[in-house]
């Protein structure tokens, strides 16, 4: 990771904010990071360094609500994935739509999928059930029964 | 200011080959807002592939798009494969390679004869598809298959492509150059259809930046980003070409970008083969026993853009999370940008510019009811209604 430039000045600068970094090799990065400073990150990624939002993932695992940002840096090939851990009850994080307006569908797929509020989002309507799922019910939740 | 009217395209509608609901809001003749409606072709795919061991998905993912049905397997193959940490034969790189680029060839010639019946000329239509069928011809004689060839697997592909069929291959792509070369002719000079593709829909490189759109939607507003480039997989670092771009961003810069890119797909082709010739038949896999736990962040460049899948594992042989984005899912966002403003004549053509790919973009056919939240029909029951409403038309016809 010491060769990787980028990667030790973001640790430097936001040493509190990240909680953990995981090479998975050396083109693919994740920083798990404190959810308060999602946009913060997120903003710094986009502006100042000129990387791509690719899409984000949102997952139902056992420490909560996952949500990875994968953002590609296309000059170098690397893909950074910007993950923050959410709690089972009431999962909020705040919304990326502020920063880049791409980050729109995939805010209100994961709201309409998984049920995680995004704070500050402009159109939260559903997106691919056309509001014809009941209330409540979230699909790629682990305890959704079919 | 003039009363607003709603123009509806959609859900089924001769323009779109596809079910997707557009809503323009227009004052007189110009559109001055979009919005849309999507969910007609959702069918839980995320969801059905963490019931699906990894060889099945291969498949499975096959079947999210007819068009360009290997970039789900090619980028679903890199993200296992960087999960496994599993190098892959030469040769089958180059196959790879080769069936991603014919792909590409038959996607925009596809693409080329929609943009030109949506603009009323339909001789260009009647021409690329005419064109196009000599590059399906090859997909046959490669996999067995016109679509969904299923060749890929982790660790290389399924099948190999043998020297005797060479000298056919080089034939047909021969002769394909010809062809492009009239396409291009036949589109770049005419001035009808100058008139009615430049300066219509234009989307700036700020446009592109902030809808992260991808592909030629994003080359053709100069932004120079290709994943075969920036992050080289199967043999695209092996051989010799070049990312097209075009500054302009409107829908002539995008018809100028795919049409040129054919030829360097054409280049690609011939150079996998004058490779292979010297590498050994048959060593076309690497055996893979097991994928350890860990996530995956495979892309592939499909005829559309930028594919990006992300799979969690778990040791076991099935993906815990497969998250999929497909290219028109960021590049359909951009119509609030390319339709705004424009004529609603000019509208079908800006919707039709990002060669949009609905069956991409959306991935359960499970019935609710809204009011009582009850599942009305299962797959299942769908499959059994189907097959009893074809049986009742067959006794009909009688």
């Amino acid at each position: 990771m010491e060769n990787n430039p980028f990667i030790e000045e973001i640790k430097n600068r936001f040493a509190e904010k990240i909680v953990e970094v995981t090479e998975h090799n050396p083109l693919r990065i994740t920083l798990t990071i404190d959810p308060a400073s999602l946009t913060v990150l997120a903003g710094v990624f986009l502006s100042e360094k000129n990387f791509r939002f690719i899409i984000a993932s949102g997952l139902h695992t056992k420490k909560g609500f996952e949500i990875l940002y994968h953002f590609s840096n296309d000059s170098e090939g690397h893909v950074i994935n910007v993950h923050v851990v959410l709690p089972h009850e009431n999962p909020v994080v705040d919304s990326l739509t502020k920063l880049l307006s791409g980050a729109e569908w995939i805010e209100r797929e994961i709201h309409e999928l998984l049920g995680i509020e995004f704070k500050g989002h402009p159109n939260m309507v559903p997106l691919i059930s056309e509001g014809n799922w009941p209330e409540g019910t979230y699909p790629y939740r682990k305890d959704f029964k079919s | 200011m003039s009363k607003q009217k709603i123009i509806p395209i959609g859900p089924y509608h001769p323009l779109q080959e596809e079910p997707e609901y557009f809503k323009l809001y227009c004052e007189g003749e110009n559109v001055v807002d979009i919005e849309w409606e999507t969910g007609y072709n959702h069918r839980g795919i995320e969801k059905l592939a963490e019931e699906k061991t990894f060889e099945q998905v291969f498949f499975l993912v096959e079947r999210i798009c007819g068009i360009c049905s290997t970039s789900h397997p090619f980028a679903f193959a890199n993200c296992m494969e960087e999960i496994g940490k599993v190098e892959i034969p030469d040769r089958a790189k180059y196959i790879r390679s080769i069936i991603g680029e014919l792909e590409r060839l038959h996607s925009h010639l596809l693409w080329v004869g929609l943009a030109g019946h949506f603009l009323g000329y339909d001789t260009v239509f009647m021409w690329a598809w005419k064109y196009r069928e000599p590059v399906l011809d090859l997909f046959e004689i490669i996999s067995g298959n016109r679509n969904s060839y299923a060749m890929f697997t982790i660790g290389g592909v399924r099948r190999d492509i043998e020297k005797s069929k060479f000298p056919k291959i080089r034939e047909e792509l021969e002769g394909l150059k010809k062809k492009i070369d009239l396409l291009t002719g036949a589109v770049m000079d005419d001035p009808v259809i100058h008139a009615r593709t430049k300066g219509v829909g234009v989307m700036t490189r700020e446009d592109i930046i902030d809808y992260a759109a991808v592909g030629p939607t994003a080359r053709a507003s100069g932004v120079e980003i290709d994943v075969r480039r920036d992050d080289p997989y199967a043999a695209y670092d092996l051989v010799d070409w070049k990312v097209i771009t075009s500054p302009e961003g409107d829908v002539f810069a995008k018809a100028k970008v795919r049409l040129l890119e054919m030829y360097e797909s054409v280049k690609i082709i011939e150079q996998c083969l004058d490779k292979m010739e010297k590498l050994e038949e048959g060593n076309i896999q690497t055996k893979v026993w097991e994928i350890p736990e860990g996530i995956g962040m495979g892309h592939a460049e499909a005829p559309r853009g930028e594919v990006f899948h992300f799979v969690k594992t778990d040791g076991s042989n099935s993906p815990v999370r497969h998250k999929i984005r497909a290219p028109s899912y960021v590049n359909i966002a951009t119509f609030k940008k390319s339709c705004v403003g424009q004529t609603i004549s000019d509208a079908a053509i800006s919707l039709a510019a990002v060669d949009p790919c609905y069956c991409c973009t959306e991935r359960m056919a499970v019935a609710y009811d809204s009011s009582t939240g009850k599942r009305i029909l299962s797959g299942d029951e769908l499959i059994k209604h189907s097959q009893a409403r074809t049986r009742e038309l067959k006794k009909n016809m009688l």
